[in-house]
């Protein structure tokens, strides 16, 4: 059975009716956990109470990039194969981004604040996240302004190509300019820079809660999507007859 | 009950903000994706009963 059998609305409407359940229950049980345990660790003796807020910011962090590199190959896959189901998942994971990128960006300013004595830098790391953030209210935007669906979906994948050079910049930002805030990777695997396993393990498994959380409502985005979509084909059928 | 110290409030903030943004996504989510399925269904209905 080959992948692309899903980009069918209807396989792909009952594939994930019996998917998901079961992502939602790894959704919560991974990120309630996460956030909890994350929550109830020891306080850091360099940062004190404030190094919880890594098992929100990093997680959301994460997926604000990941989001949008799953929104560039669905976008890819519309453009090169003209499947309508990965044009509306584009579409359906901006919001989740949207949310996932401003999440980092507030806890980074609340973060920053009492540890940088400040709330805002125009630091490489901030700044393009801060972009990647206007690029997803664009994406979205775009969407919303453009009525002929299959026009809405060809420029805003455009646009998802575009972007992905400041999602990608956000990434790896502190590598290319040294002159930052903001420090490198939280997980280093580089021994002496390892973070400890009090905070590691509820750390991935915010994690994977976070992405987990992405999936369920990407799903449930996607099946919405589709509905309206059939809901405004038969429509428009009516209008014609 | 945790004591968060003098960084109580960036703690707090941070969770709650985190938090509010998560639930009101996944209330958006829900809501819209209810309102398609319905609109959808009461269309299906209507053609059916003429």
């Amino acid at each position: 059975m080959s992948i692309w059998e899903y980009a069918n609305p209807v396989r792909f409407m009952r594939m994930t009716d019996r998917l998901l359940p079961w992502v939602v229950g790894g959704a919560v049980l991974f990120s309630v956990t996460g956030v909890v345990w994350g929550f109830l660790t020891p306080d850091d003796f360099r940062q004190g109470s404030t190094v919880k807020i890594v098992f929100l910011h990093v997680p959301a962090a994460m997926m604000a990039i990941n989001i949008w590199v799953m929104m560039l190959v669905a976008s890819l896959v519309w453009i090169i194969r003209r499947h309508h189901v990965s044009a509306l998942a584009a579409k359906a994971a901006a919001p989740i981004g949207a949310v996932m990128t401003l999440i980092a960006l507030a806890t980074g300013a609340l973060w920053g604040q009492p540890m940088w004595g400040t709330w805002w830098e125009w630091d490489p790391r901030l700044t393009s996240f801060l972009i990647l953030f206007l690029f997803y209210i664009g994406y979205i935007a775009l969407w919303a302004a453009i009525e002929d669906p299959d026009s809405a979906a060809d420029l805003t994948g455009v646009l998802c190509l575009v972007g992905s050079v400041f999602a990608l910049l956000s990434r790896y930002a502190v590598l290319f300019w040294n002159q930052g805030l903001h420090q490198g990777a939280s997980l280093s695997v580089q021994s002496g820079e390892r973070m400890s396993h009090v905070y590691r393990y509820p750390l991935y498994t915010a994690m994977v809660g976070f992405g987990l959380l992405f999936l369920a409502l990407l799903i449930i985005r996607t099946r919405t999507e589709i509905r309206r979509r059939r809901l405004a084909a038969l429509q428009a059928r009516e209008m014609r007859a | 009950m945790i004591d968060l110290g003098k960084y109580a409030f960036a703690v707090l903030a941070s969770y709650g903000v985190s938090l509010a943004l998560l639930a009101g996504l996944i209330w958006q989510t829900l809501v819209a994706n209810a309102r398609a399925r319905r609109a959808l269904e009461d269309h299906e209905r209507g053609k059916k009963d003429g």
